[in-house]
Protein backbone atom coordinates (compact mmCIF):
# COMPACT_ATOMS: atom_id res chain seq x y z
CA UNK A 1 0.00 0.00 0.00
CA UNK A 2 1.21 3.32 -0.46
CA UNK A 3 2.74 5.54 1.99
CA UNK A 4 1.43 8.63 3.62
CA UNK A 5 3.68 11.10 5.46
CA UNK A 6 2.30 12.27 8.33
CA UNK A 7 4.02 15.37 10.26
CA UNK A 8 3.78 15.01 14.15
CA UNK A 9 3.27 18.06 16.32
CA UNK A 10 4.03 17.50 19.64
CA UNK A 11 5.75 19.29 22.78
CA UNK A 12 8.74 17.57 24.45
CA UNK A 13 7.23 13.98 23.16
CA UNK A 14 3.98 14.72 24.07
CA UNK A 15 1.82 13.99 20.50
CA UNK A 16 -0.84 17.38 19.96
CA UNK A 17 -4.07 15.41 19.15
CA UNK A 18 -4.59 16.97 15.86
CA UNK A 19 -1.66 14.54 14.92
CA UNK A 20 -3.82 11.69 15.61
CA UNK A 21 -6.87 12.87 13.81
CA UNK A 22 -4.55 13.26 10.95
CA UNK A 23 -3.34 9.55 11.57
CA UNK A 24 -7.14 8.72 11.11
CA UNK A 25 -7.42 10.36 7.76
CA UNK A 26 -3.94 9.33 6.85
CA UNK A 27 -5.11 5.92 7.11
CA UNK A 28 -8.17 6.06 4.70
CA UNK A 29 -5.58 7.20 1.70
CA UNK A 30 -2.90 4.67 2.39
CA UNK A 31 -0.21 3.70 5.38
CA UNK A 32 0.62 6.58 7.38
CA UNK A 33 4.49 7.02 7.85
CA UNK A 34 5.18 9.56 11.24
CA UNK A 35 8.35 12.16 10.96
CA UNK A 36 8.68 13.11 14.44
CA UNK A 37 11.24 15.90 14.69
CA UNK A 38 13.40 17.63 17.82
CA UNK A 39 13.53 17.09 21.35
CA UNK A 40 11.42 14.12 22.81
CA UNK A 41 10.52 13.52 19.00
CA UNK A 42 11.68 9.68 20.02
CA UNK A 43 9.16 9.04 22.83
CA UNK A 44 6.49 9.95 20.73
CA UNK A 45 6.49 6.60 18.67
CA UNK A 46 4.48 4.74 21.49
CA UNK A 47 1.48 6.70 20.93
CA UNK A 48 2.15 7.18 16.81
CA UNK A 49 2.11 3.45 16.87
CA UNK A 50 -1.26 2.89 18.86
CA UNK A 51 -2.99 5.37 16.36
CA UNK A 52 -1.67 3.76 12.83
CA UNK A 53 1.66 4.68 12.28
CA UNK A 54 3.68 2.29 10.42
CA UNK A 55 6.98 3.42 10.57
CA UNK A 56 7.93 6.49 13.61
CA UNK A 57 11.15 8.45 11.22
CA UNK A 58 12.89 10.49 14.14
CA UNK A 59 16.06 13.20 14.30
CA UNK A 60 16.89 14.87 17.48
CA UNK A 61 19.05 17.85 16.80
CA UNK A 62 19.51 21.53 18.56
CA UNK A 63 18.97 22.80 15.22
CA UNK A 64 14.87 21.92 15.39
CA UNK A 65 14.61 24.28 18.54
CA UNK A 66 17.69 26.96 17.76
CA UNK A 67 16.57 28.07 14.12
CA UNK A 68 13.00 28.87 13.14
CA UNK A 69 10.98 26.29 10.54
CA UNK A 70 13.60 25.30 7.48
CA UNK A 71 15.53 22.68 9.52
CA UNK A 72 12.31 21.14 9.65
CA UNK A 73 11.63 21.59 5.85
CA UNK A 74 15.10 19.48 5.28
CA UNK A 75 14.12 17.18 7.40
CA UNK A 76 10.99 16.45 5.82
CA UNK A 77 12.50 16.53 2.71
CA UNK A 78 15.31 14.03 3.55
CA UNK A 79 11.91 11.48 4.98
CA UNK A 80 9.98 12.69 1.87
CA UNK A 81 13.28 11.56 -0.62
CA UNK A 82 13.50 8.18 1.59
CA UNK A 83 9.75 7.37 1.25
CA UNK A 84 8.39 8.34 -1.51
CA UNK A 85 5.21 8.80 0.24
CA UNK A 86 1.89 9.00 -1.97
CA UNK A 87 0.90 12.35 0.40
CA UNK A 88 2.72 14.48 2.62
CA UNK A 89 0.01 15.23 5.55
CA UNK A 90 0.40 18.32 7.78
CA UNK A 91 -1.59 20.03 10.99
CA UNK A 92 -3.06 23.43 9.88
CA UNK A 93 -0.68 25.01 12.78
CA UNK A 94 1.06 28.11 11.69
CA UNK A 95 4.67 26.02 11.58
CA UNK A 96 2.56 23.15 10.25
CA UNK A 97 1.48 25.91 7.13
CA UNK A 98 5.15 27.06 6.83
CA UNK A 99 6.88 23.65 6.56
CA UNK A 100 3.89 22.59 3.93
CA UNK A 101 4.52 25.49 2.16
CA UNK A 102 8.54 25.28 1.60
CA UNK A 103 8.18 21.04 1.27
CA UNK A 104 5.84 22.25 -1.87
CA UNK A 105 8.08 24.67 -3.45
CA UNK A 106 11.15 22.52 -3.01
CA UNK A 107 9.47 19.33 -4.53
CA UNK A 108 6.98 20.83 -7.05
CA UNK A 109 4.33 20.23 -5.66
CA UNK A 110 0.70 21.75 -5.46
CA UNK A 111 -0.58 22.37 -2.00
CA UNK A 112 -4.11 23.11 0.12
CA UNK A 113 -4.16 23.86 3.54
CA UNK A 114 -6.82 23.95 6.19
CA UNK A 115 -8.84 20.90 4.83
CA UNK A 116 -11.94 19.76 7.06
CA UNK A 117 -12.12 16.31 5.71
CA UNK A 118 -10.12 13.80 3.30
CA UNK A 119 -11.16 10.66 1.48
CA UNK A 120 -9.43 8.78 -1.42
CA UNK A 121 -10.53 9.45 -4.66
CA UNK A 122 -9.36 7.96 -8.62
CA UNK A 123 -7.49 11.10 -8.96
CA UNK A 124 -5.72 11.18 -5.94
CA UNK A 125 -7.10 12.67 -2.06
CA UNK A 126 -10.13 14.93 -2.51
CA UNK A 127 -9.78 17.33 0.23
CA UNK A 128 -12.78 19.03 1.43
CA UNK A 129 -12.43 22.51 2.45
CA UNK A 130 -14.56 25.74 4.45
CA UNK A 131 -13.93 28.86 2.36
CA UNK A 132 -15.47 32.57 2.52
CA UNK A 133 -15.59 32.55 6.38
CA UNK A 134 -17.24 29.30 6.20
CA UNK A 135 -20.19 29.80 3.58
CA UNK A 136 -19.26 27.63 0.94
CA UNK A 137 -17.45 24.10 1.17
CA UNK A 138 -15.29 23.42 -1.34
CA UNK A 139 -13.87 20.15 -3.04
CA UNK A 140 -9.99 20.02 -4.71
CA UNK A 141 -7.46 17.92 -5.05
CA UNK A 142 -3.50 18.19 -6.19
CA UNK A 143 -2.86 18.05 -9.92
CA UNK A 144 0.58 18.16 -10.42
CA UNK A 145 3.41 16.57 -8.01
CA UNK A 146 2.80 14.72 -4.81
CA UNK A 147 -0.26 16.22 -2.83
CA UNK A 148 0.77 17.84 0.09
CA UNK A 149 -2.07 18.62 2.84
CA UNK A 150 -2.79 20.52 5.67
CA UNK A 151 -6.25 19.81 7.80
CA UNK A 152 -7.45 21.58 10.42
CA UNK A 153 -8.16 20.27 14.00
CA UNK A 154 -11.34 18.34 14.68
CA UNK A 155 -11.55 17.19 11.13
CA UNK A 156 -11.65 13.47 12.22
CA UNK A 157 -12.01 11.32 15.31
CA UNK A 158 -8.59 10.21 17.29
CA UNK A 159 -9.30 6.11 17.07
CA UNK A 160 -7.00 3.54 17.88
CA UNK A 161 -5.90 1.58 15.13
CA UNK A 162 -2.32 -0.76 16.61
CA UNK A 163 0.48 -0.60 13.95
CA UNK A 164 4.11 -1.70 14.33
CA UNK A 165 5.63 1.83 14.03
CA UNK A 166 8.63 1.82 15.98
CA UNK A 167 11.44 4.96 16.41
CA UNK A 168 13.92 5.19 13.53
CA UNK A 169 16.39 7.39 13.37
CA UNK A 170 15.95 9.69 10.22
CA UNK A 171 19.04 11.05 8.44
CA UNK A 172 18.57 14.77 8.08
CA UNK A 173 22.05 17.12 6.52
CA UNK A 174 21.18 20.45 7.27
CA UNK A 175 21.06 22.78 4.35
CA UNK A 176 23.52 26.15 4.55
CA UNK A 177 19.72 28.04 4.77
CA UNK A 178 18.43 26.07 8.19
CA UNK A 179 20.38 28.90 10.04
CA UNK A 180 18.68 31.92 8.60
CA UNK A 181 16.85 32.33 11.05
CA UNK A 182 17.96 32.31 15.08
CA UNK A 183 15.53 31.99 17.67
CA UNK A 184 17.09 33.76 20.45
CA UNK A 185 15.16 33.17 23.09
CA UNK A 186 11.49 31.39 24.05
CA UNK A 187 8.95 31.74 26.84
CA UNK A 188 6.83 29.41 27.16
CA UNK A 189 3.27 29.91 27.47
CA UNK A 190 1.88 28.82 31.32
CA UNK A 191 -0.83 26.78 31.06
CA UNK A 192 -3.85 27.58 32.37
CA UNK A 193 -5.09 24.18 33.36
CA UNK A 194 -8.05 24.49 30.75
CA UNK A 195 -8.58 22.34 27.72
CA UNK A 196 -6.91 23.68 24.80
CA UNK A 197 -9.14 26.28 22.44
CA UNK A 198 -9.09 24.05 19.14
CA UNK A 199 -9.02 20.81 20.57
CA UNK A 200 -12.14 21.64 23.63
CA UNK A 201 -15.50 19.82 22.90
CA UNK A 202 -17.00 22.95 24.85
CA UNK A 203 -16.33 26.93 23.99
CA UNK A 204 -17.53 29.55 26.16
CA UNK A 205 -16.14 32.84 24.34
CA UNK A 206 -16.35 36.48 26.03
CA UNK A 207 -16.59 39.71 23.44
CA UNK A 208 -17.12 43.53 23.90
CA UNK A 209 -19.95 42.91 26.10
CA UNK A 210 -17.60 41.69 28.61
CA UNK A 211 -16.93 45.19 29.12
CA UNK A 212 -13.08 44.58 31.12
CA UNK A 213 -10.39 42.20 32.02
CA UNK A 214 -11.98 42.03 35.33
CA UNK A 215 -14.82 40.58 34.01
CA UNK A 216 -13.87 37.50 32.29
CA UNK A 217 -13.77 35.23 35.40
CA UNK A 218 -17.81 35.51 34.95
CA UNK A 219 -17.14 33.99 31.58
CA UNK A 220 -14.38 31.38 32.87
CA UNK A 221 -16.70 30.15 35.60
CA UNK A 222 -19.26 29.20 32.86
CA UNK A 223 -16.05 27.43 31.25
CA UNK A 224 -15.28 25.48 34.19
CA UNK A 225 -18.50 24.48 35.27
CA UNK A 226 -18.83 22.60 32.21
CA UNK A 227 -14.79 21.51 31.75
CA UNK A 228 -14.97 24.27 28.87
CA UNK A 229 -12.15 26.11 27.03
CA UNK A 230 -12.10 29.70 26.85
CA UNK A 231 -12.18 31.89 23.49
CA UNK A 232 -12.20 35.71 22.96
CA UNK A 233 -13.58 38.04 20.28
CA UNK A 234 -11.06 40.03 18.61
CA UNK A 235 -12.52 43.36 20.38
CA UNK A 236 -12.24 41.80 23.56
CA UNK A 237 -8.40 40.87 22.71
CA UNK A 238 -7.75 44.22 21.38
CA UNK A 239 -8.87 46.08 24.11
CA UNK A 240 -6.50 43.41 26.21
CA UNK A 241 -8.87 42.00 28.30
CA UNK A 242 -8.03 38.38 26.94
CA UNK A 243 -4.59 36.97 25.68
CA UNK A 244 -4.96 36.50 21.90
CA UNK A 245 -4.04 33.09 21.88
CA UNK A 246 -7.75 32.90 22.88
CA UNK A 247 -9.13 34.32 20.05
CA UNK A 248 -11.42 32.87 17.62
CA UNK A 249 -11.81 33.78 13.57
CA UNK A 250 -10.73 35.19 10.89
CA UNK A 251 -7.26 35.91 12.70
CA UNK A 252 -7.45 33.79 15.53
CA UNK A 253 -8.20 30.09 15.81
CA UNK A 254 -10.73 28.40 13.87
CA UNK A 255 -12.98 26.05 16.37
CA UNK A 256 -15.25 23.57 15.59
CA UNK A 257 -16.48 22.30 18.84
CA UNK A 258 -19.56 19.93 19.87
CA UNK A 259 -21.08 23.06 22.42
CA UNK A 260 -19.80 27.06 21.09
CA UNK A 261 -21.28 29.63 23.64
CA UNK A 262 -20.65 33.23 22.88
CA UNK A 263 -21.64 35.85 25.46
CA UNK A 264 -21.53 39.57 24.81
CA UNK A 265 -20.12 38.73 20.73
CA UNK A 266 -22.24 40.02 18.05
CA UNK A 267 -20.74 37.69 15.51
CA UNK A 268 -18.95 39.99 13.14
CA UNK A 269 -18.11 37.97 9.79
CA UNK A 270 -14.44 37.51 10.93
CA UNK A 271 -16.00 35.81 14.12
CA UNK A 272 -18.30 33.44 12.22
CA UNK A 273 -14.94 32.61 10.05
CA UNK A 274 -13.69 30.93 13.20
CA UNK A 275 -16.65 29.23 15.13
CA UNK A 276 -19.81 28.47 11.92
CA UNK A 277 -19.09 25.36 11.85
CA UNK A 278 -19.32 24.44 15.75
CA UNK A 279 -22.25 21.67 16.14
CA UNK A 280 -24.37 23.58 18.79
CA UNK A 281 -24.48 27.25 18.95
CA UNK A 282 -25.65 29.24 21.98
CA UNK A 283 -25.42 33.31 22.40
CA UNK A 284 -26.34 35.66 24.87
CA UNK A 285 -26.45 39.28 24.15
CA UNK A 286 -28.94 41.84 25.39
CA UNK A 287 -29.15 43.12 21.45
CA UNK A 288 -31.68 40.77 19.81
CA UNK A 289 -31.10 42.42 16.71
CA UNK A 290 -26.86 41.03 17.14
CA UNK A 291 -26.35 38.70 13.83
CA UNK A 292 -25.30 35.88 15.67
CA UNK A 293 -29.03 35.21 16.61
CA UNK A 294 -28.68 33.88 13.16
CA UNK A 295 -26.46 31.14 13.67
CA UNK A 296 -27.86 30.16 17.19
CA UNK A 297 -29.94 26.60 18.31
CA UNK A 298 -30.54 28.64 21.26
CA UNK A 299 -29.94 32.19 21.93
CA UNK A 300 -31.21 34.03 24.96
CA UNK A 301 -31.44 37.55 24.85
CA UNK A 302 -30.64 39.76 28.15
CA UNK A 303 -27.83 41.11 30.26
CA UNK A 304 -25.15 38.75 30.02
CA UNK A 305 -24.28 39.13 33.91
CA UNK A 306 -27.02 37.75 34.11
CA UNK A 307 -27.80 34.98 32.50
CA UNK A 308 -24.35 33.83 32.75
CA UNK A 309 -23.77 33.84 36.38
CA UNK A 310 -27.42 31.79 36.38
CA UNK A 311 -26.40 29.47 33.97
CA UNK A 312 -23.01 28.89 35.81
CA UNK A 313 -24.87 27.99 38.70
CA UNK A 314 -27.83 26.12 37.05
CA UNK A 315 -24.95 23.48 36.12
CA UNK A 316 -23.80 23.26 39.01
CA UNK A 317 -26.20 22.27 40.93
CA UNK A 318 -27.43 20.07 38.17
CA UNK A 319 -24.15 18.70 37.73
CA UNK A 320 -23.71 18.03 41.62
CA UNK B 1 22.93 52.70 1.49
CA UNK B 2 19.55 52.84 0.94
CA UNK B 3 16.91 49.92 2.88
CA UNK B 4 14.83 48.80 -0.10
CA UNK B 5 11.64 47.82 1.37
CA UNK B 6 8.77 45.37 -0.85
CA UNK B 7 5.66 44.65 0.78
CA UNK B 8 3.41 42.34 -1.04
CA UNK B 9 -0.16 43.08 -1.10
CA UNK B 10 -3.42 41.22 -2.23
CA UNK B 11 -6.68 43.01 -3.71
CA UNK B 12 -9.38 41.38 -2.20
CA UNK B 13 -13.36 40.79 -2.37
CA UNK B 14 -14.63 42.65 0.64
CA UNK B 15 -15.09 40.07 3.37
CA UNK B 16 -18.22 41.65 4.27
CA UNK B 17 -20.10 41.11 0.92
CA UNK B 18 -21.56 38.54 -0.76
CA UNK B 19 -18.43 36.58 -1.59
CA UNK B 20 -19.15 33.66 -4.54
CA UNK B 21 -17.15 31.40 -6.90
CA UNK B 22 -17.30 32.32 -10.72
CA UNK B 23 -18.58 29.35 -12.95
CA UNK B 24 -14.84 28.32 -13.77
CA UNK B 25 -14.99 27.86 -9.80
CA UNK B 26 -12.13 30.45 -9.08
CA UNK B 27 -13.00 33.46 -6.79
CA UNK B 28 -15.61 36.00 -8.13
CA UNK B 29 -14.18 39.23 -8.39
CA UNK B 30 -16.78 41.12 -10.59
CA UNK B 31 -19.56 40.90 -8.51
CA UNK B 32 -18.09 42.20 -4.75
CA UNK B 33 -15.99 45.08 -4.28
CA UNK B 34 -12.76 44.79 -3.91
CA UNK B 35 -9.74 46.16 -1.42
CA UNK B 36 -6.72 46.62 -0.26
CA UNK B 37 -6.61 42.83 2.16
CA UNK B 38 -6.80 44.42 5.83
CA UNK B 39 -4.33 42.31 7.01
CA UNK B 40 -1.79 43.61 4.33
CA UNK B 41 -2.64 47.59 6.05
CA UNK B 42 -0.26 45.71 8.81
CA UNK B 43 2.63 45.22 6.71
CA UNK B 44 2.25 48.45 4.82
CA UNK B 45 2.31 49.91 8.63
CA UNK B 46 5.39 48.21 9.70
CA UNK B 47 6.94 49.21 6.43
CA UNK B 48 6.77 52.94 7.04
CA UNK B 49 7.51 52.13 9.88
CA UNK B 50 10.50 50.80 9.97
CA UNK B 51 11.32 53.06 6.77
CA UNK B 52 10.93 55.84 9.24
CA UNK B 53 13.44 54.74 11.55
CA UNK B 54 15.98 53.84 9.07
CA UNK B 55 18.70 56.46 7.64
CA UNK B 56 17.48 56.40 4.18
CA UNK B 57 14.47 53.82 2.73
CA UNK B 58 12.26 53.23 -0.43
CA UNK B 59 9.14 51.33 0.18
CA UNK B 60 7.67 49.68 -3.35
CA UNK B 61 4.45 47.98 -2.86
CA UNK B 62 4.11 44.69 -5.18
CA UNK B 63 0.60 43.47 -6.38
CA UNK B 64 -0.30 40.55 -8.36
CA UNK B 65 -3.70 40.94 -9.56
CA UNK B 66 -6.12 42.28 -12.43
CA UNK B 67 -6.90 45.49 -13.36
CA UNK B 68 -8.87 47.03 -10.07
CA UNK B 69 -6.01 45.54 -8.18
CA UNK B 70 -4.39 49.04 -8.94
CA UNK B 71 -7.07 50.29 -6.32
CA UNK B 72 -4.96 48.16 -3.20
CA UNK B 73 -1.53 49.96 -4.60
CA UNK B 74 -3.35 53.23 -4.77
CA UNK B 75 -4.55 52.70 -1.32
CA UNK B 76 -0.90 51.50 -0.17
CA UNK B 77 0.76 54.56 -1.86
CA UNK B 78 -1.90 57.07 0.15
CA UNK B 79 -0.55 55.59 3.22
CA UNK B 80 2.51 57.10 2.70
CA UNK B 81 4.53 54.47 0.35
CA UNK B 82 7.04 55.35 -2.22
CA UNK B 83 5.96 53.62 -5.46
CA UNK B 84 4.20 50.48 -6.75
CA UNK B 85 4.15 47.83 -9.19
CA UNK B 86 1.22 45.62 -10.47
CA UNK B 87 1.74 41.96 -12.63
CA UNK B 88 -1.16 41.95 -14.49
CA UNK B 89 -1.63 39.39 -17.31
CA UNK B 90 -4.33 37.68 -18.80
CA UNK B 91 -2.71 34.43 -18.16
CA UNK B 92 -2.57 34.77 -14.20
CA UNK B 93 -6.43 34.15 -14.11
CA UNK B 94 -6.30 31.25 -11.86
CA UNK B 95 -2.94 31.22 -10.60
CA UNK B 96 -2.63 29.21 -7.64
CA UNK B 97 -0.43 29.86 -4.49
CA UNK B 98 2.61 28.07 -6.08
CA UNK B 99 2.28 29.92 -9.44
CA UNK B 100 1.64 33.61 -7.55
CA UNK B 101 4.80 32.68 -5.39
CA UNK B 102 6.67 32.30 -8.53
CA UNK B 103 5.26 35.73 -10.04
CA UNK B 104 6.02 37.53 -6.91
CA UNK B 105 9.47 36.69 -6.57
CA UNK B 106 10.40 36.97 -9.84
CA UNK B 107 8.83 40.96 -9.41
CA UNK B 108 10.73 40.99 -6.16
CA UNK B 109 13.89 39.97 -7.64
CA UNK B 110 13.76 42.22 -10.89
CA UNK B 111 12.37 45.12 -8.27
CA UNK B 112 15.71 44.54 -5.91
CA UNK B 113 15.16 44.06 -2.24
CA UNK B 114 16.57 44.29 1.44
CA UNK B 115 13.50 43.23 2.74
CA UNK B 116 10.12 41.92 1.24
CA UNK B 117 7.16 42.52 3.87
CA UNK B 118 3.95 40.51 3.94
CA UNK B 119 0.79 39.97 5.86
CA UNK B 120 -0.26 36.77 7.65
CA UNK B 121 -2.68 35.85 5.19
CA UNK B 122 -4.73 37.25 2.12
CA UNK B 123 -8.22 37.40 3.40
CA UNK B 124 -10.06 35.94 0.94
CA UNK B 125 -7.71 32.39 0.41
CA UNK B 126 -6.45 32.57 3.73
CA UNK B 127 -3.51 30.40 3.01
CA UNK B 128 -0.57 31.82 5.05
CA UNK B 129 1.87 30.27 2.61
CA UNK B 130 3.15 32.98 0.67
CA UNK B 131 5.64 34.35 2.96
CA UNK B 132 7.31 30.79 3.62
CA UNK B 133 7.24 30.02 -0.13
CA UNK B 134 8.86 33.47 -1.11
CA UNK B 135 11.39 32.96 1.49
CA UNK B 136 11.97 29.27 -0.26
CA UNK B 137 12.13 31.01 -3.42
CA UNK B 138 14.39 33.75 -3.02
CA UNK B 139 16.33 31.98 -0.92
CA UNK B 140 16.31 33.98 2.09
CA UNK B 141 15.59 34.19 5.27
CA UNK B 142 11.64 33.99 6.76
CA UNK B 143 11.15 35.59 9.83
CA UNK B 144 7.26 35.00 9.96
CA UNK B 145 4.39 35.72 12.17
CA UNK B 146 5.59 38.79 13.91
CA UNK B 147 3.64 40.97 16.41
CA UNK B 148 6.72 42.96 16.61
CA UNK B 149 8.98 43.99 14.45
CA UNK B 150 12.43 46.19 13.64
CA UNK B 151 15.45 46.43 11.75
CA UNK B 152 18.75 47.79 12.91
CA UNK B 153 22.39 47.61 11.51
CA UNK B 154 21.55 45.33 8.59
CA UNK B 155 19.02 42.93 10.92
CA UNK B 156 15.85 42.48 11.14
CA UNK B 157 14.61 41.03 14.74
CA UNK B 158 10.97 40.40 16.00
CA UNK B 159 8.60 38.36 18.52
CA UNK B 160 6.53 35.29 17.18
CA UNK B 161 3.80 34.59 19.44
CA UNK B 162 3.19 30.91 18.98
CA UNK B 163 0.78 28.68 20.57
CA UNK B 164 2.82 27.04 22.81
CA UNK B 165 5.70 29.70 23.18
CA UNK B 166 6.98 33.08 22.26
CA UNK B 167 9.83 33.89 20.49
CA UNK B 168 12.47 36.41 19.66
CA UNK B 169 13.80 35.69 16.44
CA UNK B 170 17.09 37.48 14.23
CA UNK B 171 18.10 37.03 11.02
CA UNK B 172 20.21 38.98 8.41
CA UNK B 173 18.97 41.07 5.67
CA UNK B 174 17.97 40.79 3.10
CA UNK B 175 14.53 38.81 4.31
CA UNK B 176 11.35 38.10 4.04
CA UNK B 177 9.36 38.66 7.01
CA UNK B 178 5.13 38.44 7.53
CA UNK B 179 3.52 40.53 10.24
CA UNK B 180 0.22 39.56 12.08
CA UNK B 181 -2.71 41.95 13.18
CA UNK B 182 -1.68 42.34 16.62
CA UNK B 183 1.51 44.32 14.95
CA UNK B 184 -0.01 47.82 15.48
CA UNK B 185 -3.11 49.57 13.81
CA UNK B 186 -2.43 50.36 10.16
CA UNK B 187 -2.96 54.18 9.61
CA UNK B 188 -5.10 56.11 7.78
CA UNK B 189 -4.46 57.65 4.58
CA UNK B 190 -4.27 61.22 4.98
CA UNK B 191 -6.00 64.01 2.33
CA UNK B 192 -2.66 65.30 1.70
CA UNK B 193 -1.32 61.47 1.30
CA UNK B 194 -4.34 60.81 -1.23
CA UNK B 195 -3.62 63.24 -3.20
CA UNK B 196 0.71 62.56 -3.17
CA UNK B 197 0.15 59.06 -4.10
CA UNK B 198 -1.69 60.23 -7.63
CA UNK B 199 1.36 60.96 -8.64
CA UNK B 200 3.65 58.52 -7.43
CA UNK B 201 4.92 55.98 -9.96
CA UNK B 202 2.68 52.84 -10.64
CA UNK B 203 4.88 50.11 -13.09
CA UNK B 204 2.64 47.66 -15.05
CA UNK B 205 4.72 44.13 -15.73
CA UNK B 206 3.43 41.63 -17.46
CA UNK B 207 4.68 37.71 -17.55
CA UNK B 208 6.97 38.49 -20.52
CA UNK B 209 8.61 41.02 -18.49
CA UNK B 210 9.51 38.64 -16.15
CA UNK B 211 10.42 36.04 -18.09
CA UNK B 212 7.30 33.89 -16.70
CA UNK B 213 6.43 31.07 -19.43
CA UNK B 214 2.39 31.50 -19.11
CA UNK B 215 1.69 27.54 -19.13
CA UNK B 216 4.00 28.04 -15.37
CA UNK B 217 0.84 30.12 -14.18
CA UNK B 218 -3.56 30.30 -14.68
CA UNK B 219 -5.88 27.66 -14.16
CA UNK B 220 -3.83 25.48 -16.52
CA UNK B 221 -0.67 25.95 -15.01
CA UNK B 222 -2.43 25.49 -11.62
CA UNK B 223 -0.90 22.78 -9.31
CA UNK B 224 -4.23 22.25 -7.54
CA UNK B 225 -7.91 22.10 -9.09
CA UNK B 226 -10.96 23.05 -7.78
CA UNK B 227 -13.47 20.50 -8.50
CA UNK B 228 -16.48 21.82 -6.71
CA UNK B 229 -18.06 24.38 -4.44
CA UNK B 230 -21.40 23.86 -2.74
CA UNK B 231 -22.73 27.04 -0.27
CA UNK B 232 -23.15 25.66 3.13
CA UNK B 233 -26.95 24.95 3.69
CA UNK B 234 -28.17 27.92 5.86
CA UNK B 235 -28.14 27.00 9.41
CA UNK B 236 -31.83 26.19 10.63
CA UNK B 237 -33.31 28.78 13.06
CA UNK B 238 -32.67 28.37 16.70
CA UNK B 239 -34.81 28.89 19.74
CA UNK B 240 -34.48 32.57 20.93
CA UNK B 241 -36.12 33.97 24.00
CA UNK B 242 -36.02 37.29 26.20
CA UNK B 243 -34.78 37.13 29.20
CA UNK B 244 -37.23 37.52 31.72
CA UNK B 245 -35.31 37.06 34.84
CA UNK B 246 -34.76 32.79 34.31
CA UNK B 247 -32.50 33.15 30.80
CA UNK B 248 -29.98 31.55 32.56
CA UNK B 249 -32.02 28.29 33.73
CA UNK B 250 -34.00 28.51 30.52
CA UNK B 251 -30.31 27.76 28.87
CA UNK B 252 -29.40 25.11 31.59
CA UNK B 253 -32.80 23.25 30.37
CA UNK B 254 -31.81 23.51 27.02
CA UNK B 255 -27.93 21.90 27.31
CA UNK B 256 -29.32 19.52 29.75
CA UNK B 257 -31.56 18.56 26.86
CA UNK B 258 -28.89 17.93 24.21
CA UNK B 259 -26.88 16.07 27.16
CA UNK B 260 -23.72 18.83 27.16
CA UNK B 261 -24.97 18.79 31.13
C1 LIG C 1 -9.04 41.44 8.76
C2 LIG C 1 -9.92 41.30 9.98
C3 LIG C 1 -9.76 40.18 10.76
C4 LIG C 1 -10.56 40.00 11.91
N1 LIG C 1 -10.41 38.86 12.65
C5 LIG C 1 -11.23 38.65 13.70
C6 LIG C 1 -11.14 37.45 14.47
O1 LIG C 1 -10.29 36.59 14.23
N2 LIG C 1 -12.00 37.27 15.49
C7 LIG C 1 -12.96 38.21 15.83
O2 LIG C 1 -13.70 37.96 16.79
N3 LIG C 1 -13.05 39.35 15.13
C8 LIG C 1 -12.21 39.60 14.09
N4 LIG C 1 -12.30 40.79 13.42
C9 LIG C 1 -13.14 41.86 14.00
C10 LIG C 1 -14.62 41.74 13.75
O3 LIG C 1 -14.91 42.41 12.53
C11 LIG C 1 -15.42 42.42 14.89
O4 LIG C 1 -14.99 43.75 15.05
C12 LIG C 1 -15.29 41.73 16.24
O5 LIG C 1 -15.53 40.35 16.10
C13 LIG C 1 -16.29 42.32 17.22
O6 LIG C 1 -16.15 41.72 18.50
P1 LIG C 1 -17.39 41.68 19.49
O7 LIG C 1 -18.50 40.91 18.89
O8 LIG C 1 -16.89 41.23 20.82
O9 LIG C 1 -17.75 43.23 19.67
P2 LIG C 1 -19.00 44.05 19.17
O10 LIG C 1 -19.24 43.87 17.73
O11 LIG C 1 -18.84 45.41 19.71
O12 LIG C 1 -20.20 43.31 19.91
C14 LIG C 1 -20.38 43.32 21.30
C15 LIG C 1 -21.75 42.72 21.55
O13 LIG C 1 -21.94 42.61 22.96
C16 LIG C 1 -23.30 42.91 23.26
N5 LIG C 1 -23.34 43.32 24.67
C17 LIG C 1 -22.83 44.44 25.24
N6 LIG C 1 -23.04 44.42 26.55
C18 LIG C 1 -23.68 43.29 26.85
C19 LIG C 1 -24.18 42.70 28.06
N7 LIG C 1 -24.00 43.27 29.24
N8 LIG C 1 -24.81 41.52 27.98
C20 LIG C 1 -24.99 40.89 26.78
N9 LIG C 1 -24.54 41.40 25.62
C21 LIG C 1 -23.90 42.58 25.66
C22 LIG C 1 -23.67 43.98 22.27
O14 LIG C 1 -25.09 43.99 22.07
C23 LIG C 1 -22.90 43.56 21.02
O15 LIG C 1 -23.69 42.75 20.17
C24 LIG C 1 -11.53 40.99 12.28
C25 LIG C 1 -11.67 42.13 11.49
C26 LIG C 1 -10.87 42.29 10.35
C27 LIG C 1 -11.07 43.52 9.52
N1 LIG D 1 -1.60 38.26 -5.44
C1 LIG D 1 -0.80 38.77 -4.49
N2 LIG D 1 -0.09 39.90 -4.74
C2 LIG D 1 0.75 40.41 -3.78
N3 LIG D 1 0.92 39.87 -2.57
C3 LIG D 1 0.23 38.75 -2.27
C4 LIG D 1 -0.66 38.14 -3.20
N4 LIG D 1 -1.19 37.05 -2.62
C5 LIG D 1 -0.66 36.98 -1.37
N5 LIG D 1 0.20 38.00 -1.14
C6 LIG D 1 0.98 38.27 0.09
O1 LIG D 1 1.16 37.06 0.81
C7 LIG D 1 0.53 37.12 2.08
C8 LIG D 1 -0.04 35.77 2.46
O2 LIG D 1 -0.99 35.36 1.50
P1 LIG D 1 -1.64 33.90 1.42
O3 LIG D 1 -0.52 32.92 1.54
O4 LIG D 1 -2.32 33.89 0.10
O5 LIG D 1 -2.60 33.82 2.57
C9 LIG D 1 -0.48 38.26 1.95
O6 LIG D 1 -0.78 38.84 3.20
C10 LIG D 1 0.26 39.21 1.02
O7 LIG D 1 1.22 39.98 1.72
Amino acid sequence: MAEVLVYVDHVDGAVRKPTLELLTLARRIGEPVAVSLGSGAGNTAPTLAEHGAARVLTAEAPEFADYLVVPKVDAVQAAYEAVSPSAVLFPSSAEGKEIAARLAVRIGSGIITDAVDLEAGDEGPVVTQSVFAAAFTTKSRVSKGTPVITVKPNSAAVEAAPAAGAAEALEVSFSERATGTKVVSRTPRESTGRPDLTEAAIVVSGGRGVGGAENFPVVEALADSLGAAVGASRAAVDAGWYPHTNQVGQTGKTVSPQLYIAAGISGAIQHRAGMQTSKTIVAVNKDAEAPIFDLVDYGVVGDLFEVVPQLTEEVKSRKG
Amino acid sequence: MSLRIVVCVKYVPDATGDRHFAEDLTVDRDDVDGLLSELDEYAVEQALQIADEADDAEITVLTVGPEDAKDALRKALSMGTDKAVHVEDDDLHGTDALGTSLVLAKAIEKTGYDLVICGMASTDGTMGVLPAMLSERLGVPQVSLLSEVSVEDGTVKGRRDGDTASEQLEARLPAVVSVTDQSGEARYPSFKGIMAAKKKPVQSWDLEDLEIESDEVGLEGAWTAVDGATERPARTAGTIVKDEGEGGKQLAAFLAERKFI
